[in-house]
């Protein structure tokens, strides 16, 4: 919401404040300024100059030297190539050394030998169009002296023509004898044709004496280039274009533009928060100033003359057959419209409102929906087929076209303005193109009604258009103020001599609303905010925002007070002692810790073994990544998941951004492989990823939830990562999370995983997860042209699988033996099967197996393998004998070579 | 004899003196003092000597021996040392040369400050919680006091998962304060950080999924002054003791009063610049007192108890820790990134 300092200042008169200090205070009761613009910042040095003298630039077709009063003692030289101007014009003159909108800097300068020092401005240079001065908008005749032929060879007009020669028709050349501006755009000229004059009062505006015109002998007028069906081209300096001649009252040579143009206004903008509708509007935000600076505020009460011809409810009958859609529907009429530009007062405040000025009956609608937040409507009568308004819901298959030009398809949720046949408006949101306020306007409705929020937000939204009074409209408003927004507008109808108003007023009050009275308990508010503001204060700050006891004096206990119609928000004692805090000042306040402890606090051991999970992960050299929850459908195929795995049931985003994120994810699988595979293009060499992240699946019991279980995953490339690196770096974290009795078994159906290099990972009968290495067919599919490592695992069943706290062992007090075996075993017996049985085969001496060789080749018959272990063998209670130590390998060798046919070697 | 023992002496000395290596300084030992040595051997003749020059001779042979004894073990110590001297001069690296460095992983920034996060209100003895990312509306929305037609619940600006708008991924972690308060009554302390998800395309300060965390304090006599207490302390740990709060009335669904925390520009002092887009100060946070309605929701008696909550996202908190300048670059995972962290 922006708000013009000028336009508050009508409404709270608050001294001398700097825009920061405002913005500060304002920010600090609850309103909070997002900026506040000078709208004259950008403009400086430009003053009022009056021309004086203008001569033709000596070396130019088409330039001017003009002597400018600037206010100085002594005028100033300014050379123009515009035509519009005429001596005694006021203009904006951009001095030496001056800045213009958009950083523009002016300084003197050499225009083909004439010094030049400053710049007379147009209107486009100081940032304004003809919209905010109409009476700025120029019009050029056709110039015989500017003629350039389209073909040389053949010109529509000989050169060398004179005075009285024939152009076509009534139309002759004529040349310029005297031409003096009368004022409002018209000026006096004489002309000289053949042998004879003609002495008409013209509107263009780029005639000089000198010129040579084409004359219109019949319509006594000057012809434009629409007139001789010229191209632009062919005068290339006639043009609607040219300096700002100003016509204000009261301005003189030397005075700052800046106010003459409306831009010495300073423009503060709200944040205004959804539950203060009332905000947004300058009286609302009036109320809000008045309160937070503790200055009076002065409300204005419309008054409307009226008078025109007619009975209002002759002309006009209104139903409202859908009243919980539309509480009260307030209208007046206005007769015998003129329709013009608004004033310039209220221009500037529209523009400064970020409002375009269109003309004088838009823009009272406009500034009415600013002044009090009440949108308006204005339609032309003429269209209002039987006099009769019908605020009803649209028909099914309706169509509207808008005042946007667009065809709009309506339902039955939707709510329209119709007249006995046919739609004329979508209401809360945007008028009728049917009946739209035009140049030929007679009589126009002013419709200030109050519709139910959440059809007109339904509406909005459902055909895309919100707009500035559908936004209000669905935050709720006051129902009380349709009526002084509806007379507003009639009295400015007047003000600005717009039309005649007819007098009375249709009101439909379809609900009644209620003074609210809640109560106000000053004790319940201190102890709410920690403080001890006396009661008699609270009482005064609420006042401020015009919530008053039913007595209006301000006791010093707990009272009924009436909320304004305005504060929908207000309900209970919070909403009072928030109202209270705002003015107290939130930063009053004091700073205390609350007393007490909780029971639960601390890391839980779920959290516990997260940080662990990740502290280990680290310490492999594992980083942290964070991938979205949500992927594109496709990427189950890059990881060649079947077309019927369970894991593409996911759940799926009705309304997602696109594609690529419109599923969530069942396996973080993915996730990994699309960062590993960014790594990989961005040539990054050694990549090892981690990631503790949340996989999705319907519940299934109907409540549209999910279970979420988190997976650490691993990833890794390149720096000589193979399986068993990423095996070793699995079952570290295994280990590091204090999990025992985990196992691998190969996996070969994994359409993900490397057939011959992918492990699935028990503990017991649960799967904790699997390893392994990406298949090559899927590393394709994500462009990497390298071997990819993964791991999944549950981190559910890794912290099912967590042993507890640490049991002491006593260190072995006796020395142990060890025994080197090297067994010659089938080439595809899985070291895992040796190792097991080897454990099954002691007899309680052996403490630890490990791996030191796997060999095939010479000296190992073909199909077969040598696998070398060693063996530590101890007793907790006595030195092992040599003996002892090979009776238990016997043991195992025995068993070895019965169950899995592998002797020694 | 005397001057054979005392030439003897010299030319020993002078040949120990001079001994280089351990392997020739035992040959002297031996040439001299040897069973077949020179010393022996003079001292085999001592037979042949007068009764009083015996023992002087005696006498002067076993002082000879002592000082080439000497004189061996002394050279035996100067050539050990040099010995390890030149082992250890032989033995020396280019310290310059990289070390061998296992390979270090590195927490992500955002969780960094989580993690920072987390320990400042564990240490103020809170909980942490943990709950549902697919949540139903009910408890993102309509027991937090959203109404009905409040503009977030709009499919524009959240993700359904089902048509009737019953179930969403959340669009801010505040349903755990509904959950905490449902699944534990009070007293309640808990702070609650996860992922949140709103309709927002990708670009320099947006994501679709971000990170928010949740606090709550539900007791008998909460205050405001006690929102304002333990926020500025966490904020003064996060940003140091020296730093400048200012808290402004704000507006939320499910709290009264609220308000919205700013810090003073840690880059202009409050003077204005583009850090702060001219106004000063930063938003860091929103908070206020539980809205009556939702203790109510929560079968919680307000008359009885109050409580404050608070919210902040975490993109913008690790953004600014770090100078972070891209969203992007916090869910891109270039390792190049993760590595400065």
């Amino acid at each position: 919401m922006k708000l013009s300092r000028k336009w508050l200042q009508e409404f709270v008169d608050l001294g001398p404040v700097s825009d920061r200090d405002f913005a500060e205070a304002m920010t600090i009761s609850g309103s909070k300024v997002e900026v506040t613009e000078d709208l004259g910042a950008e403009i400086k040095n430009v003053v009022v100059g009056r021309i004086e003298k203008m001569e033709r630039h000596p070396d130019s077709d088409h330039m001017w030297v003009c002597q400018i009063d600037v206010g100085q003692e002594e005028p100033v030289q300014i050379v123009t190539g515009a035509w519009n101007i005429h001596e005694g014009d006021l203009v904006p003159v951009a001095k030496d050394n001056s800045w213009l909108p958009g950083g523009k800097h002016i300084t003197r300068g050499n225009l083909r030998g004439v010094k030049s020092k400053g710049m007379l401005c147009s209107l486009k240079e100081l940032n304004l169009d003809e919209r905010d001065f109409p009476y700025a908008a120029i019009t050029a005749a056709a110039l015989l002296n500017d003629y350039k032929p389209l073909d040389p060879e053949k010109p529509s007009i000989p050169a060398g023509i004179q005075p009285g020669h024939k152009i076509y028709g009534p139309v002759v050349a004529a040349e310029v004898l005297e031409c003096t501006p009368l004022g409002g755009g018209s000026y006096h000229t004489c002309l000289m044709l053949k042998d004879a004059t003609a002495c008409p009062d013209i509107r263009c505006d780029n005639v000089h004496v000198g010129d040579m015109v084409a004359y219109n002998t019949k319509t006594d007028t000057l012809c434009t280039l629409e007139d001789l069906h010229a191209e632009q081209k062919e005068f290339p300096h006639c043009i609607p274009d040219g300096i700002f001649v100003l016509r204000e009252e009261g301005i003189k040579p030397g005075d700052d533009i800046r106010p003459v143009i409306g831009a010495d206004d300073h423009v503060v903008e709200f944040e205004i928060t959804p539950n203060r509708p009332d905000c947004l509007s300058v009286i609302g935000l009036a109320r809000e100033v008045s309160a937070t600076f503790d200055k009076p505020c002065r409300f204005h009460q419309p008054e409307v003359k009226g008078g025109a011809q007619g009975a209002l409810p002759e002309l006009l009958d209104v139903e409202t057959p859908d009243p919980d859609l539309c509480p009260r529907y307030t209208a007046r009429m206005v007769r015998n419209v003129k329709i013009a530009p608004s004033p310039k007062w209220m221009r500037e405040r529209l523009r400064s409102s970020g409002v375009r000025p269109i003309n004088n009956i838009v823009d009272i609608t406009n500034y009415v929906m600013l002044e009090y937040g009440q949108p308006m409507h204005a339609f032309d009568y003429r269209y209002v087929k039987g006099g009769k308004i019908v605020v009803r819901r649209a028909r099914a298959g309706e169509e509207l076209t808008t005042l946007d030009g667009n065809v709009r398809k309506l339902t039955p949720d939707m709510l329209v303005i119709a007249d006995d046949t046919r739609a004329v408006g979508l209401a809360g949101v945007m008028g009728g193109l049917n009946s739209e306020i035009v140049g030929d306007t007679v009589d126009v409705v002013f419709e200030s009604a109050n519709f139910e929020g959440s059809c007109i937000r339904k509406t909005a939204l459902a055909l895309g258009m919100r707009t500035e009074a559908s936004a209000k409209f669905e935050k709720g408003l006051d129902i009380l103020n349709t009526l002084p927004a509806v007379n507003r507008a009639c009295e400015l109808v007047e003000l600005l001599e717009a039309g005649e108003v007819v007098d009375g007023v249709i009101d439909i009050l379809n609900y009644v609303p209620q003074p609210r009275t809640i109560l106000m308990d000053p004790a319940r508010v201190n102890a709410l905010l920690g403080t001890g503001i006396d009661p008699v204060d609270m009482y005064q700050y609420l006042e401020r925002v015009g919530i008053r006891t039913e007595t209006g004096d301000f006791p010093n206990a707990p009272a009924r007070v009436v909320v304004p119609s305005w504060r929908a928000d207000v309900e209970g004692i919070a909403d009072l002692a928030e109202e209270v805090a705002r003015f107290h000042g939130y930063n009053n306040i004091p700073n205390t810790l609350s007393a007490g402890l909780n029971e639960r606090r601390g890391w839980n051991p779920v959290q516990q073994a997260e940080n662990t999970a990740g502290t280990l992960c680290r310490g492999l050299g594992y980083s942290e990544i964070i991938t979205y929850s949500f992927i594109s459908p496709a990427y189950y195929d890059k990881i060649n998941l079947p077309a019927d795995s369970p894991l593409r049931n996911s759940m799926k985003i009705l309304n997602p951004l696109g594609e690529d994120t419109s599923i969530m994810r069942t396996t973080t699988l993915p996730s990994m492989l699309e960062i590993l595979a960014r790594n990989f293009h961005y040539r990054n060499k050694a990549v090892r990823l981690y990631e503790l992240g949340r996989t999705y699946f319907a519940k299934g019991d109907g409540s549209g939830m999910a279970d979420e279980p988190k997976v650490l995953s691993l990833g890794a490339y390149g720096g000589g990562i193979d399986f068993f690196g990423m095996k070793g770096a699995v079952e570290a974290v295994l280990e590091g999370l204090r999990i025992a009795g985990f196992r691998f078994e190969a996996e070969t159906g994994n359409p993900s995983y490397h057939p011959g290099r992918c492990a699935r990972i028990y503990r017991g009968k649960t799967l904790l997860g699997i390893l392994g290495q990406v298949h090559p067919a899927v590393a394709e599919n994500y462009g990497a042209d390298c071997e990819l490592y993964a791991a999944e695992l549950d981190f559910n069943a890794l912290f099912t699988g967590m042993g507890g706290a640490p049991v002491y062992q006593p260190l072995p007090r006796f020395p142990a033996v060890t025994r080197d075996i090297a067994l010659v075993c089938d080439k595809d017996l899985p070291v895992g099967k040796l190792e097991e049985c080897i454990f099954r085969g002691a007899k309680g001496l052996l403490k630890a197996v490990s791996l030191f060789d796997v060999y095939t080749g010479k000296g190992v018959p073909e199909g077969k393998k040598s696998v070398a272990f060693s063996l530590e063998l101890r007793a907790d209670d006595r030195s092992l004998t040599s003996q002892e130590a090979d009776e238990d390998v016997k043991g195992i060798l025995e068993l070895l070579s019965k169950e899995l046919n592998s002797v020694l070697r | 004899m005397k001057e054979q023992l005392e030439a003897i002496r010299q030319g020993a000395l002078e040949s120990i003196a001079a001994s280089q290596e351990t392997t020739g300084l035992e040959a002297l030992r031996v040439k001299y003092l040897g069973k077949k040595g020179e010393l022996t051997a003079v001292l085999k003749q001592m037979g042949g000597l007068s009764a009083e020059l015996r023992p002087v001779i005696g006498q002067l042979a076993n002082d000879v021996r002592a000082s080439l004894e000497q004189a061996i073990e002394a050279q035996s110590a100067v050539l050990s040392r040099k010995a390890l001297e030149a082992k250890l001069a032989a033995e020396a690296v280019d310290v310059t040369i990289p070390g061998k460095k296992p390979p270090l992983g590195h927490k992500h920034p955002m969780y960094s400050v989580l993690d920072e996060m987390k320990e400042i209100f564990l240490n103020m003895g809170f909980e942490i919680m943990d709950g549902p990312e697919i949540e139903q509306a009910d408890y993102n929305f309509t027991k937090l006091n959203a109404p009905e037609n409040h503009p977030s619940r709009d499919w524009t600006d959240t993700f359904y998962l089902k048509e009737d708008s019953s179930v969403l991924l959340r669009s801010q972690t505040s349903p755990m304060q509904i959950r905490a308060m449902e699944g534990y009554g009070v007293p309640i302390r808990m702070i609650s950080a996860g992922r949140v998800y709103r309709k927002d395309e990708v670009d320099a300060t947006h994501s679709p999924m971000f990170h928010q965390i949740e606090g709550l304090v539900v007791d008998k006599g909460i205050t405001m002054a006690d929102l304002k207490g333990t926020l500025n302390a966490v904020i003064r740990e996060i940003y140091g003791p020296e730093t400048v709060t200012r808290f402004r009335p704000h507006h939320f669904p499910f709290t009264e009063p609220s308000c919205e925390v700013d810090i003073q520009c840690y880059k202009c002092g409050g003077q204005g610049c583009p850090t702060c887009k001219g106004e000063g100060w930063i938003e860091i946070l929103g908070a206020g007192m539980v809205h009556p309605k939702v203790l109510r929701n929560c079968g919680i008696d307000p008359e009885e108890y109050s409580g404050f909550a608070f919210g902040m996202g975490l993109e913008r908190l690790a953004l600014g820790r770090y100078k972070i300048s891209d969203m992007r670059l916090i869910f891109e995972n270039d390792v190049r990134f993760l590595e400065q962290f």
